[in-house]
């Protein structure tokens, strides 16, 4: 288990308010006429201090926005907006040039080994490069000293076996030491491991990890760990920060977010955490459907379309409605389905966004009305009617009308940060969330 | 799973000496060559090589030089058909069909030659910058390609060939030089297709987060992983260049005939030739440009097919099955997991 850091050390990098959102499709001409194409936002909002000398984890689903978050880190893409801020400076705002210099520092190891090598060139060179680039060997005899330095630290022996190899020649246990190899040779301070061994068999995971750990003690590195295993996580790092839709859910110590969960994603996460099996490597099913499309996040709180406490602020709209009654269609017959389906004018309604929704009846206003208070009276524990406030017809439509969606932040609870409105005693001065254990 | 166990056809590869690895590393898929491709490749080869040695042996090879009209003083005959002195006879200004055939093939090579080596030159660089910088640069570099390539090649040939011709004459070198702009376009497009989804790859991200220059990422990243589609379109092209080179001398501005043997010029004087029935001075530079153009057209294809992933189809391998034990050996017929 690695040392728990002194919780006074200096930050080694701080990020504040870090968006990333990357542009969806549409050509240069929309661009032009200033039609909005839309933006994915991959990250939003992200705040957090990396410590010297620790291991921070960076969980969640695919599609969280962790390698994101992890190549703005090191000014591989610019942020849209927030600050990281090493040693003074803000990394994503420097120049490109003031970038290259800083890459000594910032390291990468990527996801996966078998393409984050050149095929074309042999792993001395590969390895050596970083000296070149940066000139950090006076001479080519300095230079392949160093190389072989490196390869030995990762355990690439015999070394004279490995330095003229292809990245072809090797395993991808092999490549994932280069690739390590090729990162410390700089002597960084920061190495951003992208799910570094996801890709990797099981049987050689282990042993990279604590070629990872054994690295850091060393070489005094600081790593930000990103994965979508829990278990790793676990084993690995010394604080944890759940990711959820571009946004940090939860962020502090490992052990206490594994012994004390507080927010309901993370709680989700960790009951799906599998057993030491090693075939379930990845998270099992969480509750009620799919991680959201990031171009348009939910409103309020991006998890209340899958949470089981979400209630009053969370930020209930039309689509919830939508996602009720689609999932009410797959259950019942073919039949009921047909005729439920008739009530409507038009299913495109239910997509509108706002707190007050109109909602046309094909026929009549009440039999609309009927079926949605039979579906509450089917199942009154559905989330989504603690958000609905008032259903009235008016003339030949359904009005529906939600409680104030509320975006949830960061609350500070001990030496846990989490964000969600059980929490807040202003918003759930009733909900106790321990005593509805999903 | 575990009892299958898949052997390759062929030898797994060997390990190779430090020195030639790029080479044969660029090398391995044309030794790997199989059926068709095989063929196509080796056929190919075999009629280029020859043209090759007539072209560098040439003043060996010929019993004449290109422009020689008489020997110890004796003029040669004038149309004089094929004989013992003069094996594919003689033309109208008195030249030897033979000696002319076989200096044509120097005077292609050198025209090859030279315009591939000055498109890759151009062609290459120019690919890799517009794809890797992308932007406004690449937009404006893909607009003048684009109307390059789609303007009539020959007519454009024969433009730039007529402009040249005032600057430096009708030499080998303009002719060399109005094919050229041609072919530029083909590599520029092939170079930056293949850069443009190159460049997504993680490692030229890595690259970046080591710190490189886009220079360096083009220059030892993406440089040797996009130029394996480039000798695809060179022989490719040098089979075009031939006949772009025949058209341009058959329509008189080609290599000017004080300058150099040339084939297409030869046949353009035949043609008056051939209704008085005098067939050889038409038939032997014709053959050689046919020959010449299908030689370089297989060993093209040939290359295509085996480096050109998408279109090549691996050769099935033998699943070798491990005798099963005897007790399990009834049931395993269709096996199941
Ligand atoms: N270059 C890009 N252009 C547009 N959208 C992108 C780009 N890269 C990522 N995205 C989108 O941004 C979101 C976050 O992606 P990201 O790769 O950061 O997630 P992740 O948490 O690393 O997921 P995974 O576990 O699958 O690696 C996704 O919706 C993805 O589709
Ligand atoms: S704020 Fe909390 S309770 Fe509400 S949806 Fe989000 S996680 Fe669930
Ligand atoms: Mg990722």
């Amino acid at each position: 288990m690695p040392t728990k850091p002194d919780p006074t050390d200096d930050a080694l990098i701080e990020v504040r308010d870090l968006s990333v959102h990357y542009r969806l499709g549409g050509s240069a001409a929309a661009r032009l006429l200033g039609r909005d194409t839309g933006a994915v936002r991959a990250v939003d909002g992200v705040s957090f201090v990396l410590r010297r000398g620790e291991v921070l984890g960076l969980v969640g689903e695919s599609g969280s926005g962790k390698t994101t978050l992890g190549r703005a880190m090191l000014g591989l893409v610019r942020p849209t907006s927030g600050r990281i801020l090493y040693r003074g400076r803000d990394i994503g705002a420097a120049r490109e040039r003031d970038l290259r210099r800083l890459r000594r520092d910032l390291q990468m190891i990527f996801q996966d080994p078998h393409a984050a090598l050149n095929p074309a060139m042999d792993l001395g060179t590969a390895i050596g490069h970083p000296l070149r680039i940066h000139r950090l060997a006076a001479t080519p005899a300095a230079r392949h000293r160093r190389v072989v330095e490196a390869l030995e630290r990762v355990g690439l022996v015999p070394v004279e076996q490995f330095l003229g190899k292809y990245p072809a020649d090797l395993s991808g246990g092999q490549k994932q030491r280069a690739v390590i190899a090729r990162a410390i040779i700089s002597g960084p301070s920061l190495l951003v491991a992208d799910e570094p061994v996801s890709m990797l068999d099981m049987s050689v995971r282990a042993k990279i990890l604590d070629l990872m750990l054994e690295l850091r003690r060393d070489l005094g590195l600081t790593y930000l760990y990103i994965t979508h295993d829990l278990a790793t996580a676990k084993f690995f790092c010394d604080r944890v920060a759940i990711c959820y839709l571009g946004k940090i859910v939860e962020i502090g110590p490992t052990t206490q977010i594994f012994a004390e969960p507080r927010h309901p994603y993370t709680r989700a996460l960790l009951a799906a955490i599998p057993e030491p099996d090693p075939s379930r490597t990845v998270m099992r099913d969480l509750p009620r459907g799919e991680i959201p499309d990031a171009a348009r996040p939910p409103t309020g709180c991006a998890f209340h379309p899958r949470c089981p406490h979400a209630f009053g602020p969370c930020g209930w709209e039309a689509r919830d409605l939508r996602a009720l009654l689609e999932s009410r269609w797959t259950r019942i017959g073919d039949d009921r389905y047909r005729a439920e389906q008739s009530l409507f004018a038009d299913l495109a309604e239910l997509d509108t966004p706002g707190r007050r929704i109109q909602i046309r009846a094909a026929a009549n206003a009440q039999g609309l009305l009927d079926l949605l208070t039979e579906m509450r009276a089917v199942d009154p524990a559905e989330p989504f009617w603690r958000g609905v406030t008032d259903i009235q017809i008016d003339g030949d439509r359904v009005v529906i009308e939600f409680a104030p969606p509320v975006e949830p932040h960061l609350l500070p609870m001990d030496e846990v940060a989490v964000s969600c409105h059980l929490y807040d005693a202003n918003l759930s001065p009733d909900a106790q969330v321990s005593d509805r254990t999903p | 799973m575990s009892q299958l166990s898949v052997e390759p056809v062929e030898e797994p590869r060997e390990p190779a000496p430090q020195g030639g690895r790029g080479i044969r590393r660029v090398l391995s898929p044309v030794r790997s060559a199989r059926g068709i491709a095989r063929i196509l490749l080796w056929a190919g080869a075999a009629i280029s090589v020859l043209f090759v040695v007539l072209a560098v042996f040439a003043p060996w090879i010929a019993p004449y030089r290109f422009d020689q009209y008489s020997a110890g003083g004796h003029p040669f005959p004038k149309q004089g058909a094929p004989d013992a002195t003069h094996l594919f006879g003689t033309t109208v200004q008195s030249l030897d069909v033979a000696s002319r055939v076989v200096f044509g093939a120097r005077t292609a090579l050198e025209v090859v030659v030279q315009s591939v080596v000055i498109s890759l030159l151009v062609g290459v660089p120019l690919g890799l910058v517009s794809g890797y910088l992308g932007g406004w640069l690449d937009r404006s570099l893909v607009l003048v390609m684009d109307a390059l390539f789609a303007f009539p090649s020959l007519l454009l040939a024969i433009v730039l060939s007529f402009l040249l011709s005032g600057l430096i004459g009708g030499t080998v070198t303009a002719a060399a030089l109005s094919i050229t702009v041609v072919y530029i376009p083909q590599y520029f497009r092939v170079v930056r297709n293949t850069t443009v989804s190159a460049k997504e790859a993680t490692y030229v991200e890595a690259a970046r987060a080591i710190g490189a220059r886009p220079i360096t990422v083009m220059r030892r990243y993406l440089f040797t992983n996009v130029v394996q589609s480039v000798p695809v379109i060179g022989t490719l092209n040098a089979a075009d260049a031939i006949l772009t080179l025949a058209a341009l001398g058959f329509l008189g501005y080609g290599v000017q005939p004080t300058q150099a043997a040339e084939w297409g010029y030869d046949l353009q004087r035949a043609v008056a030739d051939a209704g008085a029935g005098i067939w050889w001075t038409g038939l032997y530079p014709g053959l050689a440009i046919v020959l010449l153009v299908t030689g370089l057209t297989l060993a093209g294809e040939g290359l295509n097919e085996t480096l050109n992933p998408t279109l090549r189809t691996r050769p099935l391998r033998r699943v070798l099955l491990p005798p099963l034990p005897a007790t399990l050996a009834p049931r395993t017929h269709r096996d199941r997991p």
